[in-house]
């Protein structure tokens, strides 16, 4: 496309005009540029968690459900009770373990894809990564009920190679391993994204230092490979800790996490204002979360 | 670099955890035959009624079309605005900038619950009735984060002495934009817009907040699993989708050639972006 | 000149905002009034006497105009089977979209606001109709529209959980017991007594629904084991019997498997052999019967708790001639009849007894529609946990105890 076609093209002189104007007014090309998603997110989405803050400061008649406006600490006082505190402390840490798991299941995989397979099989493998969130999130959990429970085939391979029946259904274990599953490709793609952008060169260099693989390994591949990491962890830790779905079908009794008691006072309850001081837990925790995984770099891997 | 042990060894780790991600799949699959709606195994017959079932299900197909108006409204809004937002963020230094981009990534890093549950309640604190509008409001918030990210991915990836280039030789803001910006960019486009559509396709956690009386194909499955007399219906129905959504997908690796830029091809080296 | 590091003051500027928002929300909100205040002043906590519904007022249509074409109801899963829905809908063109909720609580919530001008119906249970009563969000319904309601038994007709002064606010559908639900491979004998779920016998495998309203249960258990405690009503509990009963419960959840959310998840547990005895609804030994599996159910001697339910108008219901149509049918012998067997509870209309007894032999008296009255007696039904008690004091705990009780049970 020569500039001449491109000149004669399209441009009239009012578009030209305009452009010329905005190109001398960065600001004003910025503000418009920005300003639909800004407003969507400031009208809605953040006006919407502002709302339930201040939501978390009142309380709920109880007959009949409707709003008390008046400014109580209450809410947050029980939340800081033994009862709700270990259920946070639960969520958080099967979150952590289900980070760890997917991070050491995802780094051979992506690096796998993103160095050693070939054009056409890391294309292929990309498909088998993607082709999973296709199928629905709860089709997926209840087809790993169908697994784990006690009639189910995990149960009936093992009584076949005459191991004893592991029976993990509606377990804790069960939660770690259905979790870890689900969120395995959002940890894989970031990892993928940060491996496959380290230059061959810098290998080669590392090499030609006189490294061996380990070294390498260490010293150049896993530290490139960290923003995305964190930016793949930044996925499966939230998405525990919010998820009550898995808990609700899988789990047992000892399963119950923040989601899920969220998700009773809300529904069971109709207790707005406490399952909104419940909910601030997860939002602090996960700003916290945020902030550290940005000195990570890894909003940059995302 | 690696050496043959080592290229086994990461062969073998990626065949199982490929098996880890397909063998529920296969199980979707294989029980959509069961004839019996208790899903036990060993099955003891195997038919395809559930198929002709679930195809001539009304209710199927209403939250099907649902599901595909809400995605496809969904998406086409989060490119508008990620699409836009990922430019501003990319191209200018203002105020508060840092932050924007701390808070373009909120509705994904915020658990699904909070999302929900927020604008449930702020649809209610202003009389709005919830409706396919309001879920196409909740979808559309995390799928501006997705296209986001990707478009500024791709644009810091990108070096802007096309765009000068472009200019020096002439051509007009709008001219830029058409004929060098947005071709660079549409890969990046196309791929965030797959994956928005696939997290508003089966959404579901927003969605139970968000929605009315009407169901997406999400809701549909967890009142189907709810009654529990159909099961296999269910999983005939996730069949269909993971039939019809192969070709996108394929085609949409294929575009973005496995995650855009090959190593080969990236000239820059990490330290500058 | 200084320039605060960009990340400072990126923060900075959230903080503006967010800050200004609260303070705009803030300010709204208290000045604002709530959406329904007659009726739900709180001095007296909410005892209901001397309160008047938000929506007694409101016209009731004369007849009953064409259909609009669809009906979205709120309703208890097993209750919309095609078996009675479909010709329903062949003969009223009116399409059925059916929402299901697991507990009453989770029927007001999706209620809230009249319905959101998205749900026309709810079959709620008596510990729901209040708060949607007294709440607003339902409306009256001119029940000299539906000509079967003359058949009804007449303790269902005027009942109180949806009639307040002669004002009635649905009909009323059909009522039934919790039961003990068991695998007859595994028990062999029918179990005569709800101990059977607390003790250790079975420990490992019982299944109870994960629902605050469970404490009751515990309660009637105990008001029968423990007369020492001296509770008569398992729903109005001073706060030394409501601890008896949740100590009961925290000592039986060594024994549960799993908590049921879905009606269907107590079914697979029993399938698959993970629980052998339970608490249940009678629509899962219905449905575990009709797959071939040997289960049975059965009251014991300490009684059982139960619901009442009636379909509820709401308030802004937006195919308000499709739901009226939907009260006829759903009133008239047959539907009655086959809903009754089908969920294995008694039905409101006296004549489904004998079409009960030409779909099933034996099915009226089977579920005691020859003799409801005396068997209504027997059930204490749902209704919601109020600090009044009925005796006149105010000590009694309310019913967002109870949840938080529940979390501390099965957390």
């Amino acid at each position: 496309m020569t500039i001449e076609t491109a000149r004669a093209g399209r441009a009239g002189p009012r578009a030209a005009r305009i452009s010329a104007a905005l190109w001398r007014r960065p600001w004003l090309r910025g503000a418009l540029t920005l300003s639909p998603a800004l407003a969507w997110f400031l009208v809605i989405y953040l006006a919407s968690l502002v709302v339930m803050l201040v939501t978390a400061f009142w309380s709920v008649d109880p007959f009949t459900n409707n709003l008390q406006h008046q400014l109580t600490l209450a809410n947050f006082r029980q939340v800081f009770t033994p009862t709700y505190e270990h259920i946070i402390w639960r969520t958080v840490l099967l979150a952590a373990l289900v980070t760890l798991t997917d991070a050491v299941l995802a780094l051979p995989f992506a690096y796998f894809m993103a160095r050693v397979a070939s054009h056409r099989v890391r294309n292929l493998l990309f498909m088998g990564v993607l082709l999973p969130l296709w199928a629905s999130y709860l089709a997926r959990v209840y087809a790993w009920i169908v697994i784990l429970t006690k009639g189910g085939t995990l149960n009936w391979a093992f009584r076949h190679v005459g191991l004893p029946e592991p029976n993990i259904g509606y377990t804790s274990t069960a939660m770690w391993l259905v979790f870890s599953y689900i969120w395995l490709p959002f940890m894989i793609i970031p990892v993928y994204t940060a491996l496959e952008r380290i230059p061959d060169s810098l290998i080669e260099a590392s090499s030609d230092l006189g490294a061996r693989n380990s070294r390498t390994l260490r010293g150049i591949v896993l530290p490139l490979a960290l923003p995305g990491v964190v930016a793949g962890s930044i996925f499966t830790f939230s998405l525990t800790l919010g998820d009550f779905i898995t808990p609700l079908l899988i789990g047992g009794t000892n399963s119950s996490l923040i989601g899920n008691v969220i998700y009773d006072n809300i529904g069971t309850a109709n207790n707005l204002p406490f399952a909104a001081a419940l909910a601030i837990i997860p939002i602090v925790i996960m700003t916290v979360y945020l902030l550290t995984a940005r000195a990570f770099g890894a909003f940059e891997a995302m | 670099m690696e050496g043959r042990a080592t290229r086994i060894v990461l062969a073998v780790w990626v065949v199982g955890v490929l098996m880890f991600l397909f063998i529920p799949i296969a199980t979707i699959v294989i029980f959509a035959f069961d004839r019996s709606n208790v899903q036990s195994w060993p099955i003891r017959h195997f038919t395809t009624h559930w198929f002709s079932v679930a195809w001539h299900d009304p209710e199927v197909r209403t939250s099907l079309v649902l599901s595909l108006k809400a995605g496809l409204a969904a998406t086409v809004l989060a490119l508008l605005l990620g699409s836009a937002a990922a430019f501003a963020v990319h191209r200018f230094r203002f105020f508060g900038r840092e932050a924007i981009s701390l808070l373009l990534v909120l509705p994904l890093a915020l658990p699904g619950i909070v999302t929900g549950i927020a604008l449930q309640s702020f649809f209610s604190y202003n009389k709005v009735n919830l409706s396919l509008v309001t879920i196409v409001i909740g979808h559309t918030t995390f799928c501006i984060v997705v296209i986001y990210n990707n478009v500024l991915a791709r644009l810091r990836r990108t070096s802007g002495s096309l765009q000068e280039a472009s200019a020096d030789l002439g051509a007009s803001g709008f001219q830029t934009f058409r004929y060098i910006t947005l071709p660079t960019l549409s890969t990046a486009i196309i791929a965030g817009a797959l994956l928005a559509f696939a997290l508003s396709f089966d959404e579901v956690i927003v969605t139970t907040f968000t929605a009315g009386a009407q169901n997406t194909l999400p809701l549909w499955i967890l009142g189907a699993i709810r009654v529990g007399h159909q099961l296999p219906e269910v999983n005939a129905v996730v069949v269909f989708v993971l039939a019809l959504t192969t070709i996108p997908v394929a085609i949409s690796v294929r575009l973005t050639g496995g995650g855009g830029i090959t190593r080969s091809s990236v000239r820059h080296t990490p330290g500058d972006s | 000149m200084h320039r605060p590091h960009p990340r400072v003051r990126g923060i900075g500027a959230v903080a503006i905002v967010v800050a200004a928002l609260a303070l705009l929300v803030a300010g709204c909100g208290s000045s604002s009034k709530s959406s329904n205040t007659t009726g739900s002043t709180s001095k007296s906590g909410s005892g209901t006497s001397g309160l008047v519904p938000p929506t007694h007022g409101m016209a009731v249509p004369q007849s009953v105009g064409k259909g609009e074409g669809s009906l979205n109801l709120i309703a208890w899963e097993g209750y919309t089977l095609p078996d009675w829905v479909k010709p329903f809908e062949q003969q009223s063109g009116c399409t059925v979209h059916a929402k299901f909720a697991g507990t009453s609580s989770e029927m007001v919530s999706l209620m809230a606001n009249g319905g959101g001008g998205q749900y026309d119906m709810v079959s709620a249970s008596g510990d729901a109709d209040l708060r949607l009563i007294y709440g607003g969000d339902v409306r009256p319904v001119n029940i000299d529209l539906i000509p079967a309601w003359k058949d009804f038994h007449p303790f269902l007709q005027n009942p109180s959980f949806n009639t307040i002064d002669g004002v009635h606010y649905g009909v009323s559908l059909q009522f039934g017991p919790n039961v003990l639900l068991y695998s007859t491979a595994a028990l062999p004998a029918a179990p005569t007594s709800w101990s059977t779920i607390y003790s250790s016998q079975y420990s490992g495998k019982v299944s109870v629904p994960n629902n605050p309203i469970q404490i009751a249960d515990a309660a009637l258990y105990l008001s029968k084991t423990q007369p020492n405690l001296g509770i008569t009503d398992p729903y109005e509990l001073t706060q030394s019997q409501f601890d008896a009963a949740v100590n009961l419960l925290k000592q039986q959840k060594p024994l549960i498997k799993k908590y049921w959310n879905l009606a269907s998840e107590e079914e697979s547990l029993f399938q698959n052999r993970e629980v052998v005895v339970g608490a249940a609804w009678p629509l899962q030994t219905g449905d575990l019967k009709k797959a071939g599996f040997p289960a049975a159910d059965t009251i014991p001697s300490e009684g059982a708790t139960g619901w009442a339910d009636s379909w509820l108008l709401a308030t802004k219901a937006p195919h308000p001639n499709c739901a009226y149509l939907w009260m006829q049918y759903i009133s008239t012998p047959k539907p009655q009849a086959q809903q009754a067997l089908s969920f294995g509870e008694t039905p409101a209309n006296s004549k489904a007894c004998d079409v009960m007894n030409t779909l099933e032999k034996g099915g009226c008296a089977r579920l005691h529609a020859d003799k409801p009255d005396a068997y209504f007696q027997t059930i204490q039904f749902w209704k919601t946990p109020l600090a009044q008690c009925g005796n006149g004091n105010s000590d009694c705990v309310p019913f967002q105890k109870w949840v938080n009780a529940w979390t501390q049970i099965t957390g």
